[in-house]
């Protein structure tokens, strides 16, 4: 299974905060609704959001997030980071857009032959 | 495993705390973790206990989580002193929120939380008094799990 490195590496993202790169990623979902992550995020997902606020790490510890990955270039909040460090929770960054960013997740996902459910 | 003695304990919930918000669900969920029990019970009362936790955090002034843990099951009770709920029968459908805008540009106030809760708990009350607050109680059954 594709780690959070392999993922980083391979789609060439900034890393904001390193967090647990060794972490197996068993897919990917996205939403900018902490509710509907809360709801229907799965463990081990990496999630695609335009949220940069501390909450995200929180969602991400409680569903068991592998990742935070924001596009459109934005940056997390310096708290964000903060807490993202303590909970050993890796966000990475693109100046892509979550269209482009999700389409060229999902081939790396069909290549490894591990396909993102959902 | 031999049966573990129940333990219980509480958190302070400050209404307005987003910086913290999660917090407590996070120590109960390290709490569970450490006492071993299945990740499927774990993640179910980490997800209705950080529901709770906004809750209180979005529209309460303050709270209290207390939770005990037996052999049998977990059990989360979140009271508030908050503004109470005038029609919980609306606020358990999903979709439906008196929560702010800028709680809603947050990504939270979608009027998911309580139905998520529900979907996560074994058993679940709400009690509330407009003006009063709201206490919501929360049973998550453990499972037997082999020797």
């Amino acid at each position: 299974m594709l780690t959070v490195r392999d993922i980083t590496d391979q789609m060439g993202l900034g890393i904001a905060v390193e967090g647990a790169q060794h972490r197996p990623v068993s897919g990917c979902y996205i939403s900018d609704l902490l509710s509907d992550v809360m709801a229907h995020g799965r463990d081990g997902e990496i999630w695609i959001t335009l949220q940069t606020h501390p909450n995200t790490v929180a969602v991400a510890v409680i569903k068991g997030i592998s990742a935070i990955l924001i596009p459109n270039g934005r940056r997390p909040d310096p708290e964000t980071m903060r807490k993202a460090a303590a909970e050993n929770v890796a966000i990475v960054t693109t100046p892509h857009t979550t269209f482009t960013i999700a389409g060229r997740l999902y081939n790396l996902f069909q290549n490894d032959q591990h396909p993102a459910p959902g | 495993m031999s049966a573990a003695e129940p333990i219980e304990g509480c958190f302070q919930l400050m209404g307005g705390d987003f910086t913290n918000a999660g917090a407590a669900s996070s120590e109960l969920k390290a709490i569970l973790a450490k006492r071993g029990v299945s990740q499927e019970v774990e993640r179910r009362v980490a997800i209705a206990a950080f529901e709770a936790e906004m809750n209180v955090i979005i529209h309460a002034v303050a709270g209290t989580m207390h939770y005990t843990i037996t052999s049998e099951a977990v059990k989360v009770t979140v009271t508030d002193m908050g503004p109470g709920i005038e029609d919980i029968e609306l606020a358990m459908q999903e979709g439906y929120s008196t929560a702010p805008d800028w709680v809603r540009e947050m990504g939270w106030g979608a009027g998911m939380g309580l139905p998520n809760i529900k979907k996560n708990a074994d058993l679940f009350s709400i009690d509330s008094v407009v003006g009063e607050g709201t206490t919501l109680e929360i049973t998550i059954h453990i499972k037997d799990r082999p020797c």
